[in-house]
């Protein structure tokens, strides 16, 4: 048995194979539905209304989306050129650290707009630095850049919880460990007054745009691109590797960061460590759903997002355990990596 | 320093480093044989929040310890098996799909406990692993308490560490194997299947790292909850890279990482303690395993196909 390349393949396999990658992850939900007691399509049901059944829960898809575009989109430019960034989550963190320690009276006085500049340009520089680390790593000592980003991961929040429990912690938080909230002027505001959804998602979707057009459109995409599928040629083709990893790193990580600096400034107002339920690890199945595409990101994200959202409400609902959704997006994910190697190659006898 | 000494020089110390140790080296091993065969299994730590689960649940449902420890084995295989035929056979991102691997096994776990437990708060006990003393040298002054009134599945860990250095070094198979993760095709070319051998390892490994999460709950502690694993599998990656890929080496990498574990909290007892935010001492074993990492990267002797999918005819 073996995979033999197809040179053309057809419609039907293009179309089916990422359909029965879809079917199968549902029916490995509705598997889970039967072992909690439920019926399949009631939950589905109620999982699709949570997500998107009414004005309220579509917003609330959406800004669940935000952290998610940005964090995927840290992944999507990663991996397009193999800096496996597994520290998202970290690079997260450091941004709203950075948005907090500025934001919280150190730029007292100043104007709204410049106050967002600054505020977004340090989380940026914050999580472009944390990630530059193992990047450096990688390129000058050859240390797997896997392992360190996640072992960091632990280290970044447990500084980020030190800090919470020491010099920024918010003497009127009775004891809990949460900083002070951002200036009024430094919050980003609300898109439609009234509305939850934050000025976040629009400066996410305006990311996505400015990543897509950097990868297909300029010098830098194209050498990120070359770099992530075969890096010795690309430095046989006069394309400086190490360099190249590492502006992706800067970039990776200030993306991820804005994540942080989004959630902060547009949705809680402060910094908790309660802040991302793992929007960082999240980012990965976002980026490769998205096929790492950053337009492809923005669609992936709010399907995510919407997944999350309607499982939570559906368990509240129907009491089928809310980790239905991590299941899902799990299977989703192996499912449609191997529905797409499909696409491409065949099963031969020989 | 004084305080330093007195901590070394007492046997509750080393007890403690090597039941820290104990399930990192089952992990570790597990890591290791993947990694020989050439497959990076990044499923590592939801496979051992799988294998906490499981052991735990079993023997919660009215297993004996051992069998719980079989059914965790047996879970990790399980996923091992998912692992190896989505990487190996059909040669997929073993990067993805160990990361999504770890997402199924630890949401499984978790979904699995919340159906079976709707309403706890307090995770339900077991009655776990008792110390089982060896006679004659558990009466040894500092190393008998340390190395021989141990529980049955930390002696367990240390026989599986001798077991599989042998078999890597000493048998047919073990050479086979470590021939799939350096030359594949020289392995083709004597008749064996670089796809079973690697598939095996990977599915052997997973059970063992499973294992290393049971130990957890069975050994270690007497009932399961959340983020209980805590990075150890990510921490066991770094172990096999400054193992340098041999078992033996792994085994001391995870006693000197436990020696420090183990230190860091007696540590926070102190003065010392006291004065410096415990976030410090929690750090020390992760920014330790990047220390190692830099260290070892110069002289890291990684197996050449580790990450390189194996397809017949091509070269």
């Amino acid at each position: 048995m073996r995979l033999e390349p197809i040179a053309t393949p057809s419609v039907a396999r293009l179309v089916g194979l990422p359909a029965a990658a879809i079917g199968a992850t549902l029916a490995v939900g509705a598997g889970l539905v039967l072992a909690a007691g439920g019926a399949p399509l009631a939950v589905f049901g109620l999982i699709i209304e949570g997500a998107a059944g009414s004005r309220f829960a579509l917003l609330e898809t959406l800004n669940r989306a935000t952290p998610l575009i940005f964090t995927g989109l840290a992944v999507a430019v990663a991996f397009r050129a193999r800096l496996w960034n597994i520290g998202a989550e970290a690079q997260l963190y450091l941004g709203a650290l950075a948005a907090v320690v500025l934001g919280t009276g150190a730029l007292a006085g100043w104007p709204a707009a410049a106050l967002t500049v600054v505020l977004a340009a340090a989380a940026m520089a914050a999580g472009a630095l944390a990630l530059l680390f193992p990047a450096l790593l990688k390129t000058r000592l050859g240390v797997d850049e896997v392992v360190t980003t996640l072992l960091l991961n632990f280290v970044v929040l447990l500084f980020v919880s030190m800090l919470l429990e020491g010099p920024l912690k918010d003497p009127r938080a009775m004891g809990w460990p949460q900083s002070a909230r951002l200036l009024p002027e430094a919050r980003l505001p609300r898109i439609v007054e009234g509305l939850r959804l934050h000025w976040g998602f629009a400066l996410a979707l305006i990311a996505a745009v400015l990543v897509w057009l950097v990868q297909t459109r300029t010098t830098f995409g194209y050498e990120m691109r070359a770099v992530g599928l075969n890096s010795r040629a690309a430095a046989y083709a006069g394309i400086p590797v190490g360099r190249v990893i590492a502006k992706t790193a800067l970039l990776s990580g200030g993306l991820a960061a804005l994540a942080g600096y989004s959630e902060v400034a547009g949705l809680r107002g402060n910094l908790t460590l309660a802040l991302s339920p793992g929007f960082g690890y999240t980012g990965i199945i976002v980026a490769m759903l998205a096929l790492l595409n950053p337009l492809g990101v923005v669609a992936a994200a709010i399907f995510v997002a919407g997944i999350f959202v309607g499982a939570d409400s559906m368990s509240r609902a129907a009491g089928v355990p809310s980790y239905i959704a991590d299941i899902l997006l799990a299977t989703a994910l192996l499912a449609m990596v191997l529905a797409l190697m499909f696409t491409r190659f065949r099963l031969s006898r020989g | 320093m004084a305080e330093i000494l007195d901590i070394l020089a007492s046997a509750t110390f080393w007890a403690a480093v090597i039941r820290i140790a104990a399930p990192l080296i089952f992990a570790t091993l597990g890591e290791l044989l993947c990694e020989r065969a050439g497959v990076l299994n990044l499923g590592i730590e939801g496979i051992m929040v799988a294998g906490a689960f499981a052991g735990w649940f079993a023997v919660w449902s009215g297993t004996s310890l051992w069998q719980g420890v079989a059914v965790a084995f047996a879970v990790g295989m399980t996923f091992g098996l998912l692992h190896a035929l989505l990487t190996v056979p059909f040669g997929l991102s073993q990067h993805v799909v160990g990361l999504g691997v770890t997402l199924l096994a630890t949401a499984a776990a978790y979904y699995t406990y919340r159906l079976a437990l709707p309403q706890v708060t307090t995770p339900p006990r077991i009655e776990p692993f008792l110390p089982l003393a060896v006679p004659g040298l558990s009466d040894l002054p500092l190393v008998g308490p340390a190395l021989f009134a141990q529980t049955p599945l930390t002696y367990a860990a240390f026989a599986t560490a001798l077991a599989v250095a042998l078999v890597l070094a000493r048998t047919p198979l073990g050479l086979a194997l470590r021939a799939a993760g350096e030359n594949p095709t020289a392995v083709e070319a004597q008749g064996l299947s670089v796809t079973a051998l690697r598939i095996g390892a990977v599915m052997a490994g997973s059970g063992l790292m499973a294992v290393g999460g049971a130990f957890l709950t069975l050994s270690a502690f007497n009932g399961f909850f959340f983020e209980m694993v805590n990075g150890r599998g990510w921490i066991c990656i770094a172990l096999v890279v400054f193992g340098a890929w041999a078992p033996g080496k792994a085994v001391l990498g995870a006693l000197l990482f436990a020696a420090f574990d183990a230190l860091q909290i007696r540590l926070q007892q102190t003065a010392l303690g006291a004065a410096l935010p415990y976030q410090i001492f929690l750090m020390l074993p992760f920014a330790l395993s990047i220390l190692a990492l830099v260290m070892m990267s110069r002289r890291a002797t990684v197996p050449a196909a580790l990450m390189v999918p194996y397809r017949k005819g091509e070269r």
